[in-house]
């Protein structure tokens, strides 16, 4: 059943092939024996999974099921689940049950989907290798030396290790993306605004933006379908009509112009990887697509601009975390001070406390013209390279990631070079635009993404042209060994 | 030397919304600690703020009654500190693009003269909850109370165009009567619903340069406001004349032991580092919406002061007593609809009434008068069935509680004898019974004559138990008297 597809496993469950209860205990059962050497789920709600399984059975019997009933999904631990510990992977929320749930937990609750757990992933969603965990490290199910990008680690190592069926993720700089690349999975950043922020503990609120992972396109438009919604929680959130993602996957790519930025293509690009996508965008020019070279020119400027945006809006983020409401306190605070510094200093990991103190320091007295205007007047730049760009093409496709999964510690102690993973992904959370990642090939046994970036709200026609290519091609079918 | 006072006004308002400025819960005052607390409020983790619509237009309706610019595009801003009744870590508030730009205000002063204070700005921020300490809690203990975070309030920041202390209370009376006018506030200094921080420096006269200032903050009475500015100036004087200096510091009024006390100085000051909320969008405000708000714009304090005066033929000195203050004026305006007398109505709203209140310190929303009651007592008093000295007898009657004024002028028999032909017989009875006074009278000068009469009326009074109409008295005793000659 693990191998199945969630339009394969929605027809099952309608055709009584197997009932949602049987699922939900087969990936329960796959995650008690296989997660132990991935570490991808922080928390696993069998109790309550089984409860919601038996629900959707009496609603698939009764006939009226919404489309995702039964189906056995895995959120990640920034999303807030009434009633379930919602840690955002911090020692600071390890203790945190929140009493109400995200909007977009909310949606899956309404559709009958059946929750298997909270995915593991980097402290507070900073860190692009999921190794700033409180929870410890995921491991790559494709070489478990190897990281599984992150911060969405868990959720694209739950998926590739056929643990769940699909997963929630969220994206500030590449955060699906990525990992979906490292972990040979399909992941999807919708439009800033497309799917409610509500519930979504807060990394960089201008970027932050929730969205599916799971194995085929097909999947992540039938996730979408329940993600997205309008949220008057939400004043970021955008109120515009949603379009069924999975109605036109079958729609003819013949004349799609795909824009080709050169600026993805340059220095530190692994050569196998490259091959890989290039091979990728020979199999869209079969299928009808036309190449078009164009040139995003303020793309060497998204990773400072990113690097003092998101910390200066994390750092006034995370003052909440303060040891008085919830989460963790130090013992014994002698003081008000003590409270405060020893709270934070003990409760946050050694990432998270980097990036407030950047995003204090860019917006000091003195500073904030220099670093947060700077950058702000830089992310108008790098909107406008996107909008000239989409005056001549429909969709940019671009590597996701510079290269395959790297191993543990390997960019643990240069923060920089870390930072640089996410440099063809960064732009389009900077500009707000929808991106995704498809698996397009392997490199040293590891899977390679092929991102592809639309204009905004144009994600139906993101999603047919990743499902024409894995109609072409197969790369979304490999199966790590041992799963 | 003599020195020149220099004052600026921050004021925070809070707005009369029911509920938070970015969340659903009541700002109702009084309850339980933290039962008006959501978990926006709280700062719960993932919860987000949606801006109450109300509150923008509350703001706008004070800048349009101020004559003031008005941001059509403001921005919400976060400003960073580490406090524990600050849920959140920062505060929502406006710096850089604030919903009301520069306007100004009108003040009268006790001497008549008027003046005009700039207004710097207003923005719309959120209030943040209360620290509970030792005493007001639990020994060793501190509390926190989040039900007033997340109050919406505009904060009025004024050009430092005050001189003393009689205009900066002017000023804040002035705001407290325009925006209880507006019915954006209700005005409940003691709830905390307006508060003030006063900037103050003074300077010799003549020179132009300000001196350096300090703050008091957070003085939530007219009453305090004064005495602090005293306390403040004297205090920068008497330094400065001993040879020191002021430093910029902010400064704590503590009002029950008439002290101020240093809180924090320049250098302690934080740095907020403000930046715009990511979580909320720019305000932003249409054409047709402000001219809505400025069309449905109630009646301001100084359009009713000129109204007072045309309509009732108020004096200046009635008018401004009776119109600066919104629930007074509202009283007044009741009273005399039912009274028919302006005049009347007005001497015993701003006199007698307003004295009774403040001696026993309860607001005319509390007063055990209502506006129908007064008026009752005043048609009373026209129409002559009581003198003024019973009136103020019925009054305290309907203080306490005993009726309406005829049910206590009936009840005590205070009726004012105006039957004339009982009032004949009274006057001849004295008359017979005082033949000595009556030759007196008749022997005295004619010039001279008009003196004798107080002596009957005495008489008179006496005997009718002050119940006769003096006037009528008056005209029957003169009349006889001169038969008689």
């Amino acid at each position: 059943m693990h191998n199945h597809t969630i339009a394969e496993l929605i027809t099952g469950l309608r055709n009584k092939v197997f009932s949602s209860t049987e699922l939900t205990q087969h990936f329960l059962a796959r995650i008690k024996t296989l997660d132990s050497d991935f570490n991808s789920l922080i928390s696993v709600t069998e109790a309550q999974a089984l409860k919601a399984a038996a629900v959707a059975d009496q609603q698939l019997a009764a006939g009226d099921a919404p489309t995702l009933c039964g189906i056995p999904i895995v959120h990640k631990d920034i999303f807030c689940t009434q009633g379930v510990r919602t840690s955002c992977g911090s020692k600071m929320l390890d203790n945190f049950v929140p009493p109400y749930n995200a909007t977009v937990i909310e949606n899956f609750q309404n559709s009958g989907a059946v929750m298997l757990g909270k995915s593991n992933m980097d402290e507070f969603a900073m860190g692009s290798s999921n190794e700033t965990s409180f929870y410890g490290p995921v491991k790559n199910p494709w070489s478990t030396d190897c990281v599984p990008g992150g911060s969405s680690g868990g959720s694209a190592a739950a998926v590739a290790a056929r643990l769940t069926p699909g997963a929630t993720a969220t994206d500030t700089g590449g955060s699906i993306r990525q990992p979906a690349a490292l972990c040979g999975v399909t992941g999807l950043k919708p439009t800033y605004g497309r799917v409610s922020r509500w519930g979504m503990i807060a990394f960089a609120s201008s970027l932050d933006q929730g969205g599916p992972m799971a194995r085929t396109a097909e999947d992540c438009a039938l996730l979408l379908n329940c993600m997205a919604s309008y949220d008057h929680k939400d004043s970021t959130c955008i109120d515009r009509p949603i379009p069924n993602y999975a109605a036109n996957l079958g729609d003819s790519l013949q004349g799609l112009r795909i824009g080709i930025p050169k600026e993805y293509f340059s220095e530190g690009l692994n050569a196998g990887t490259q091959k890989a996508v290039q091979t990728s965008l020979s199999e869209y020019e079969k299928m009808g697509a036309k190449l078009v070279e164009i040139s995003l020119p303020n793309t060497g400027l998204s990773v400072p601009a990113y690097y003092v945006i998101a910390p200066a809006e994390a750092s006034a983020n995370l003052s909440r975390f303060d040891g008085v409401k919830y989460g963790y306190r130090c013992d014994n605070p002698q003081d008000l001070q003590d409270l405060y510094c020893r709270t934070r200093a003990e409760g946050f990991g050694d990432e998270v406390q980097r990036r407030i103190l950047i995003g204090t320091y860019c917006l000091s007295a003195g500073y904030y013209d220099a670093y947060y205007g700077k950058a702000q007047q830089v992310r108008q730049l790098i909107r406008q390279d996107f909008e000239q760009a989409f005056e001549q093409v429909d969709l940019i496709m671009s590597p996701t990631c510079p290269s395959p999964a790297f191993k543990f510690d390997a960019k643990g102690n240069d923060p920089v070079a870390m930072y640089l993973e996410d440099i063809y992904t960064i732009s389009t959370n900077l500009a707000g635009l929808p991106g995704m990642s498809v698996p397009c090939g392997m490199v040293d046994g590891k899977p390679v993404g092929l991102q592809i970036i639309g204009n905004y709200f144009d994600e139906a026609r993101m999603l047919n042209a990743a499902y024409q290519f894995q109609q072409a091609t197969d790369w979304h079918q490999l199966t790590p060994e041992g799963v | 030397m003599k020195w020149e006072t220099v004052i600026g006004l921050e004021v925070h308002v809070q707005l009369a919304t029911k509920t938070k400025i970015f969340s659903a819960a009541s700002t109702a005052f009084g309850a339980e600690p933290n039962t008006q607390a959501c978990s926006i409020d709280l700062a719960m983790p993932g919860t987000l703020p949606v801006v109450n619509e109300q509150a923008i237009d509350y703001a706008v309706m004070f800048g349009l009654a101020i004559d003031a610019e008005i941001g059509m595009t403001s921005v919400f801003e976060r400003k960073n500190y580490f406090y524990p009744d600050l849920p959140k870590g920062y505060q929502t508030t406006q710096l850089e693009k604030p919903i009301v730009g520069a306007g100004v205000v009108q003040i009268h002063l006790d001497n008549g003269d008027s003046k005009s204070i700039r207004i710097h700005h207003a923005h719309l921020e959120e209030d943040a909850g209360k620290s509970l300490h030792e005493g007001n809690f639990r020994p060793g203990v501190s509390g926190i109370d989040l039900n007033r975070a997340g109050t919406p309030l505009i904060e009025i920041v004024s050009e430092p165009d005050m001189r003393n202390a009689q205009e900066a209370v002017a000023f804040a009376k002035k705001l407290h009567s325009i925006v209880t006018s507006l019915g954006i506030c209700d005005g409940e200094m003691s709830q905390g619903s307006m508060r003030f921080d006063v900037n103050i420096s003074v300077r010799p006269e003549g020179i132009t340069e300000l001196g350096t200032r300090t703050e008091t903050k957070n003085l939530n009475s007219f009453k305090f406001m004064e005495e602090a500015i005293y306390l403040e100036v004297e205090r920068q004087i008497d330094l400065l004349e001993d040879g020191g200096e002021v430093i910029q510091e902010t400064r704590l009024y503590n009002g029950e032991t008439r002290k101020a006390r240093s809180m924090r100085s320049k250098e302690e000051a934080n740095d907020y580092r403000y930046f715009p909320c990511p979580d909320l969008l720019p305000v932003v405000l249409s054409d047709e919406h402000v001219a809505q708000l400025r069309a449905n714009l109630p009646e301001l304090p100084d359009a009713r002061q000129a109204r007072f005066m045309e309509q009732y033929q108020l004096s200046q000195y009635d008018a401004d007593i009776l119109s600066t203050d919104t629930s007074m004026a509202n009283y007044f305006e009741q009273a005399t609809a039912k009274s028919g007398n302006p005049k009347l109505t007005a001497n015993w709203v701003a006199g007698e009434l307003s004295a009774r209140l403040n001696a026993e310190n309860i607001s005319l929303e509390q007063s055990p008068v209502s506006a129908e009651q007064l008026a009752g007592l005043i048609v009373r008093i026209a129409d002559n069935s009581i003198s003024g000295k019973m009136a103020k007898q019925v009054f305290e009657g309907i203080w306490d509680g005993q009726g309406d004024a005829d049910q206590i002028i009936e009840s005590r028999g205070l009726k004012q004898v105006s039957d004339s032909g009982a009032l004949e017989a009274m006057v001849d009875k004295v008359l017979a019974n005082n033949q000595a006074m009556v030759d007196d009278y008749i022997n005295t000068d004619p010039d001279k004559r008009k003196k004798k009469l107080g002596g009957f009326m005495g008489q008179i009074m006496k005997a009718s138990k002050g119940q006769a109409n003096p006037q009528q008295v008056s005209q029957i005793l003169a009349q006889k008297l001169n038969e008689m000659l």
